[in-house]
């Protein structure tokens, strides 16, 4: 039951990308500058209403790709999920930056039986069986999402941030860990590995607790898939953006829904 | 004739001293519960805010399991500009903390830390960070070199005290 809210969650986080409320998915690292080779972070993972207080579900860590500077992939240590939040620890013994995504990828599905309407989300090679054979107007749509944030040890670099080529994909042309306020910062937007053009991309800052509104920044990625933003204040920020195709790697599904989130920290002049 | 023979002995003193710079950093005594010795680090920035040379670098040498380089990033400003790329401790610049009081830099040009400056606009910057307390990080803007002798100063108002540089031709 609980699996299936959760599921239920993490599909209204990756269907409803451009209503103005959904709920967003994070991670938030305990530092994303560190200094020193013993330094070890802890980080958030959720679903939430509010930047960055978990408040409605836990992220799923079997989603969780680690990545160290050198390229390898990294475990987490002593994850755990709760009510509201997932949560895991993460040594960074090596310099450079490494990057932390939950990356999910999933089938969503609408249809009917004897005139209700019903839903479903999973894996493609559940799809066959997830569906009553008598099911009517079956809309099958391919889901892909990333959520990422980043932790630098030393000087930013290394091969983490190289992209697989497979849906939304940052590539820094300021590195995400050399963030600060007043300064403008600039990204590329990648799609299936090539330039991502014309999308809007959002960012909120956190703490929208202690604020009437979401002070929504946002602005659109060039032809060359490239955008920045001038952060105005220290902080975590919360950059998003999604887009539509119809380059679906399942027959049965028309569509493709691909988002893209990172939590990126601002630091002080 | 006195301001000739001066000049001339200036000019015959001159090649057998370098350039040299006096640094005082005063660090504030604080009344707080709990005090620890802040992290301080003295580099010099050219125009583009790149390093040109860091000078001192004070911070917990001693601490066990790198708990000591772990504050390091504390100094933000060092720390994007130059900590992050260095290997600690640096020779000949880093060491241990230290306390409240005045503090006696001198360096030499062409001798490290300093080295060799190129000639141009610089500004010296002292950046304090305190565990469990603020942070702070104080600019003098400067020529190098002088033809005069040139008394600079800046004063902090949380971590720093007063901070002069006087710079000797």
């Amino acid at each position: 039951m609980k699996h299936t809210l959760v599921r239920a969650a993490l599909c209204a986080a990756l269907v409803l990308p451009f209503a103005a409320q959904a709920h967003k998915m994070w991670m938030v690292p305990s530092a994303t500058v560190v200094s020193s080779d013993d330094a070890w972070v802890t980080v958030d993972a959720a679903i939430s209403n509010d930047l960055y207080y978990p408040d409605h579900f836990p992220a799923q860590l079997d989603q969780l790709a680690i990545t160290a500077p050198d390229g390898s992939t990294v475990k987490p240590e002593n994850p755990w999920t709760g009510k509201y939040r997932s949560a895991f620890d993460l040594p960074v013994p090596q310099k450079g930056t490494y990057r932390i995504a939950l990356v999910n990828q999933g089938l969503f599905a609408s249809y009917e039986v004897d005139g209700q309407k019903k839903r479903w989300r999973g894996k493609a090679d559940e799809l066959k069986t997830g569906i009553p054979a008598n099911a009517k107007n079956v809309q099958v749509s391919e889901m892909a999402s990333r959520v990422e944030t980043f932790v630098t040890q030393g000087k930013p670099g290394g091969s983490a941030l190289k992209p697989t080529g497979k849906g939304l994909e940052l590539v820094p042309v300021t590195q995400p860990n050399d963030l600060v306020s007043g300064e403008k910062a600039a990204f590329q937007l990648l799609l299936d590995g090539k330039p991502a053009a014309n999308l809007k991309v959002v960012a909120i800052a956190g703490a929208t607790r202690y604020r009437d509104a979401q002070d929504e920044m946002d602005t659109t990625t060039d032809a060359d898939g490239k955008f920045g933003f001038t952060f105005p204040k220290a902080g975590m920020y919360w950059v998003n953006a999604s887009a539509e195709d119809t380059k679906t790697s399942t027959k049965e599904a028309k569509q493709r829904r691909l988002s893209y989130t990172a939590t990126l920290e601002v630091l002080p002049q | 004739m006195r301001r000739f023979l001066f000049l001339a002995l200036g000019l015959a003193a001159a090649p057998a001293f370098a350039a040299d710079m006096n640094l005082t950093v005063e660090i504030p005594t604080l009344k707080v519960a709990e005090y620890h010795r802040p992290y301080v680090a003295v580099w010099i920035e050219r125009e583009d805010h790149s390093v040109a040379a860091n000078l001192a670098v004070w911070y917990d040498v001693k601490k066990a399991d790198g708990e000591g380089t772990k504050w390091l990033k504390d100094m933000r400003q060092w720390w994007r500009r130059s900590g992050r790329e260095q290997t600690m401790p640096i020779d000949g610049v880093s060491g241990a903390t230290r306390p409240a009081g005045q503090h006696q830099l001198h360096f030499v040009d062409g001798k490290p830390p300093l080295g060799t400056l190129a000639p141009g606009h610089y500004e010296l910057v002292v950046e304090a960070a305190r565990e469990v307390g603020g942070r702070e990080a104080q600019r003098i803007a400067f020529d190098w070199p002088v033809k005069a002798p040139a008394h600079l100063s800046a004063k902090g108002s949380e971590e720093l005290g007063q901070i002069s540089l006087d710079i000797n031709p």
